[in-house]
């Protein structure tokens, strides 16, 4: 039942197939289980049960709120939840209780949705790796499937038994891995530069980022005010337009959100690609891009161009600018929207009562990582009044260059931009913190920020295993708030592809009653 | 609480905004944008205020207002100070320094309300322009409805930004001063610190570019401990909202809902009368002198009274505008009452006036009439006339013998009289009125006096 899509479960629990109640506890005895991923920061574990007696009372009564409704779900901890501890895996934040919660989350549990939990992260959302958060990193679940422990390459050093676990990506890492583990069926991530698509692709999922505007903001704690969206995580793309119908809309509470009013829809099934315009970014071509991402992007172009679309080179001559520009504006809004931790009101608050000042100086130093503190003492720089010309206006000029390549390549009748999400698999975590976080996002984020900075749709679609049997993910760019086609089209990707199914089996064996009565379908990667 | 990091604009707050900017003659700015200004301080939650530093919402205007001049502040000149401008911002929080404990108590109540921050170019040369603009201020701001502007409630809240320098020369280095909260302090703290810059500069000293808080014990600016040095704001656009449009009847998009939008043109047709104009409408209609229409309009209900007592008297507005500007507000001030406070009624005066309309009383009787209604034992001023016995003397002919027989008892002063020594006449108006009780005209006394001994 766990493996099932969200709307496959929803016509089981309408059916009486089985009780919100028992999924419920399906989901949370799985939960216990995979404790060791590390996927929760907190485990909502009453208020699940309480909300799905409610569902169950609802469903009794033939009046069930919608698809949703006792589904469970999994949100990210930087969302504030009425009631339950928010952290944003933060000292800062530890024990931080909510009085309200995000509008998004309001939307979902308005639909009868289960909430498991809040899911782990980076920092603040800072990190493409979710390995610094103030709980733990996450490990990527795909570290035990079988596929990998099949294929995986013998290491020449071995290292201890479960110190090789993999990355699960970031800053969503939490989210994807609980998608992705099967304890619940979607999961809310935030998408700044990357941070829903990059752990959607290291875990095998559907990591989709809307279009700036589309979803309301309200309640998810800020990064970057003029960057971040909430993003959907699941395993397949027909539930993330289940839930981004339910998301999506107007937000008198968000001033941010657009006006003009969103109906919950249905993602057709395209049959014909012929009229379509795929193009292929030619800056994208990196070389620090793997052989194999560069392989199945190529493979990937290809099929759309058998299947009839038409296939085109496109320049987006400022790629090679948007890594800095987003750092400079990054940092900045991050160094505003940081101001407001000073242990006064909320969160944390030190013991040094000598002045106002020491106390902030102290409450900050010992809430916020060294991931924060640097990105704020950059933002603080570039904002300075003798800075302010040559750092943040200019890099509001050349994200203004950045958005209108896009522009203009969608204007030349592109209608979906087809790129990598990463530049590899998913990397051992060992391996990962070699190089600091600064560094590391540089580089991981390399595809994912510029549609940030333009605030275009993206979606992460996993597209086939590595070698070394681990997901890679491509990435789809869509027009501005075109997103019912963008996933119309991640749609047809997903069934020419049929990405296998996670085998956590080598793990689970004393919990196949987890998966009892599912035979799931063999490995059959399209090469 | 962490949210709402997304932020709303009040509606109410931008229509005030408009409305003030169109009182003070403004250009108002179709397009405006908010930023965040940035700061460490207990009130202050979010770490920064927003506020219109970029582009604020109206700028370039104009404010005029009444000086009384001369010794006895019996003229009235008219000034004009420049408005640089005005912008929409949220305030902070409140901060209560508890020294004895070492401790500071925050009130966030406020944090985050919408302000008006009014900004006038440095035109004022002196504590009585300040205080006198102030007040002017006020008075449109009450007449809009946008603000009661009490300043000892916070409503309004003044700093000073005071500079010396020598004719010709450019504005020397200012000193912030804050922490007033009533004209008299304003005006108090803006003449004590040009006089302190003064004498600094005086004897070579330096102005430092600092804030001071006006100690009204003291009476005189004292540096204020936190705000030490120059800080650098790092002034950021505020993502959260974007760039405030208004639209006139031109510029209006078709189809719009009148909700949706908001009509520059349509919120200068609903402004309502603002002081000047009203002002203008005394001097016009009662012929009152323009620092006449000053005093009704800067005490508080005074006009109201004024007009009040205008509506049921037969009296000249001559004479209702000195009994209430003299009288009315003489007692007023010295037994420091409100106009809302006192004892005699709009009513009350009116028909007292009406009594001296009509000959019924003199006018010395009338003000021993007032100050008997100024006891307040809720008598009609006809009966304090009957009961005080403060009728004129309707009998002409027994006035006449009153004259004659006074005369008659006091030849040398009629002597006196009749050589054109004016004080004899009056000794002799003295002794009828005496003989009268009080009870007849001086005026019609003299006549008949003069018209005996000719």
């Amino acid at each position: 039942m766990l493996g099932r899509t969200l709307r496959e479960v929803s016509v089981a629990l309408k059916q009486g197939q089985i009780t919100p109640t028992e999924l419920c506890r399906k989901c949370l005895s799985l939960i216990q289980k995979t404790k060791f991923l590390n996927a929760y920061i907190t485990v909502s574990e009453e208020v699940a049960l309480k909300q799905a007696e409610e569902s169950e009372k609802r469903y009794k009564q033939g009046q069930s709120l919608g698809i949703l409704d006792g589904i469970p779900v999994a949100v990210k901890d930087n969302f504030s939840t009425s009631g339950i501890q928010t952290t944003c895996a933060s000292n800062m934040l530890k024990g931080y209780i909510p009085p309200f919660n995000a509008t998004v989350v309001q939307k979902l549990l308005d639909q009868g949705a289960l909430l498991m939990g809040k899911t782990n992260l980076d920092e603040f959302a800072m990190g493409s790796g979710s390995t610094d958060g103030a709980f733990g990193p996450v490990k990527n679940p795909w570290s035990y499937s079988k596929q990998y422990q099949e294929q995986r390459r013998p290491q020449s050093n071995r290292k201890r038994e479960g110190t090789d676990w993999l990355i699960a990506g970031g800053s969503s890492g939490g989210s994807a891995a609980a998608v992705s583990a099967f304890t619940c069926f979607a999961a809310l991530g935030s998408d700044t530069g990357g941070s829903t698509r990059n752990p959607a692709a290291h875990c095998g999922l559907v990591g989709f980022k809307p279009s700036y505007g589309l979803v309301s903001r309200h309640g998810l704690i800020p990064l970057v005010n003029s960057m971040d969206v909430p993003g959907i995580l699941t395993r397949c793309v027909d539930d993330t337009a289940i839930v981004l119908g339910v998301l999506a809309g107007h937000d008198p509470k968000d001033s941010t959100t657009v006006q003009d009013p969103v109906k919950p829809f249905t993602v057709p099934s395209l049959s014909d690609v012929s009229k379509l315009c795929i193009g292929i970014p030619k800056e994208y071509l990196v070389p620090e891009l793997s052989s194999e991402v560069r392989s199945l992007w190529s493979k990937a172009a290809d099929l759309f161009e058998s299947a009839g679309a038409k296939v085109i080179e496109v320049s987006l001559p400022h790629t090679s600018y948007s890594i800095v520009c987003y750092h400079v504006l990054c940092t900045a809004e991050v160094a505003s929207n940081m101001a407001r931790f000073d242990g006064l009101e909320y969160g944390h608050r030190c013991d040094v009562n000598m002045s106002t000042e020491a106390m902030y100086a102290a409450t900050r130093r010992e809430g916020f990582n060294d991931v924060v503190r640097g990105r704020i003492l950059s933002g603080n720089f570039f904002l300075l009044k003798e800075n302010y010309e040559n750092y943040f206006i200019k890099a509001q000029k050349v994200r203004r260059l950045i958005a209108n390549d896009f522009v203009n390549v969608f204007n030349s009748g592109v209608d979906i931009l087809l790129t990598p999400t990463t530049l590899s698999e998913a990397v051992p975590f060992l391996e990962f913190i070699k190089e600091d976080n600064r560094t590391r996002s540089a580089q991981d984020d390399i595809f994912t920020q510029a549609v940030n900075m333009a605030g275009l749709p993206a979606v992460s679609m996993p597209a086939a295993l590595s070698t070394q049997g681990l997901p890679i993910g491509l990435q789809f760019i869509g027009h501005a708030f075109c997103d019912q086609k963008l996933l119309t089209v991640a749609k047809w990707f997903e069934k020419q592809v049929q990405f296998p199914v996670l085998q956590l089996q080598g793990l689970m064996d004393d919990c196949s009653s987890v998966f009892e009565n599912e035979t799931l379908p063999s490995v059959s990667v399209k090469q | 609480m962490l949210c709402p990091p997304t932020g709303v604009l009040n509606r109410r707050c931008v229509e005030a905004a408009v409305m003030t900017g169109l009182a003070l003659n403004c250009h108002i700015n179709k397009k405006s944008l908010f930023d965040r200004k940035h700061y460490f301080y207990s009130d202050l939650p979010a770490g920064y205020q927003i506020t219109q530093q970029r582009l604020p919402i109206a700028a370039n205007g104009s404010l005029t207002y009444g000086v009384f001049m001369g010794n006895k502040q019996s003229r009235m000149a008219t000034k004009t100070v420049r408005i640089r401008q005005i912008q929409l911002e949220q305030d902070s929080g409140k901060s209560l320094h508890d020294d004895l404990r070492s401790q500071t108590l925050i009130d966030l109540n406020r944090a985050g309300v919408g302000l008006l921050e009014v900004v006038l170019e440095p035109d004022l040369c002196c504590g009585e322009e300040a205080a006198a603009v102030i007040k002017e201020l006020q008075l449109i701001l009450q007449a809009l409805g946008t603000s009661q502007a009490n300043m000892a409630e916070g409503q309004l809240r003044v700093d000073a930004n005071i500079s010396v320098h020598h004719p010709g020369e450019p504005l020397g280095v200012r000193t912030e001063v804050k922490n007033l909260n009533s004209i008299r302090f304003l005006a108090k703290a803006i003449d004590h610190e040009i006089q302190r810059q003064i004498n600094e500069l005086e004897s070579g000293g330096e102005i430092l570019n600092e804030t001071r808080s006006f100690d009204c014990k003291l009476g005189c600016t004292v540096p204020m401990r936190d705000k030490e040095g120059k800080q650098d704001y790092r002034f950021m656009p505020e993502p959260n909202l974007p760039p405030l449009v208004l639209y006139d009847s031109a510029s209006l998009p078709a189809g719009t809902e009148s909700q949706q939008v908001i009509n520059i043109d349509q919120i200068r047709d609903a402004l309502p009368e603002l002081p000047s104009a009203t002002r203008e409408r005394l001097v016009r209609r009662y012929g009152m002198l323009p620092e006449h229409s000053f005093t009704l309009l800067n005490e508080v209900g005074l006009l109201q009274f004024f007009q009040n007592v205008m509506k049921e008297t037969r009296a000249e507005p001559k004479k209702v505008t000195s009994w209430v500007l003299n009288t009315l507000l003489g007692y007023l001030k010295h037994h420091n009452l409100a106009v809302s406070e006192s004892p005699v009624t709009s009513s009350a005066l009116a028909e007292l006036l009406d009594l001296l309309d009509s000959k019924a009383i003199s006018s010395a009787a009338a003000k021993q009439v007032f100050e008997e209604l100024w006891k307040g034992e809720a008598k009609s001023a006809a009966q304090v006339v009957s009961e005080k016995q403060l009728e004129l003397m309707q009998d002409r002919e027994a006035l006449e013998q009153l004259c004659q027989s006074t005369m008659e008892g006091h030849p040398q002063v009629v002597t006196d009289m009749k050589s054109g020594n004016p004080r004899a006449i009056n000794k002799l108006i003295g002794l009828v009125r005496k003989a009268t009780l009080n009870r007849a005209d001086p005026a019609e006394i003299k006549d008949i006096l003069e018209r005996l001994s000719s």
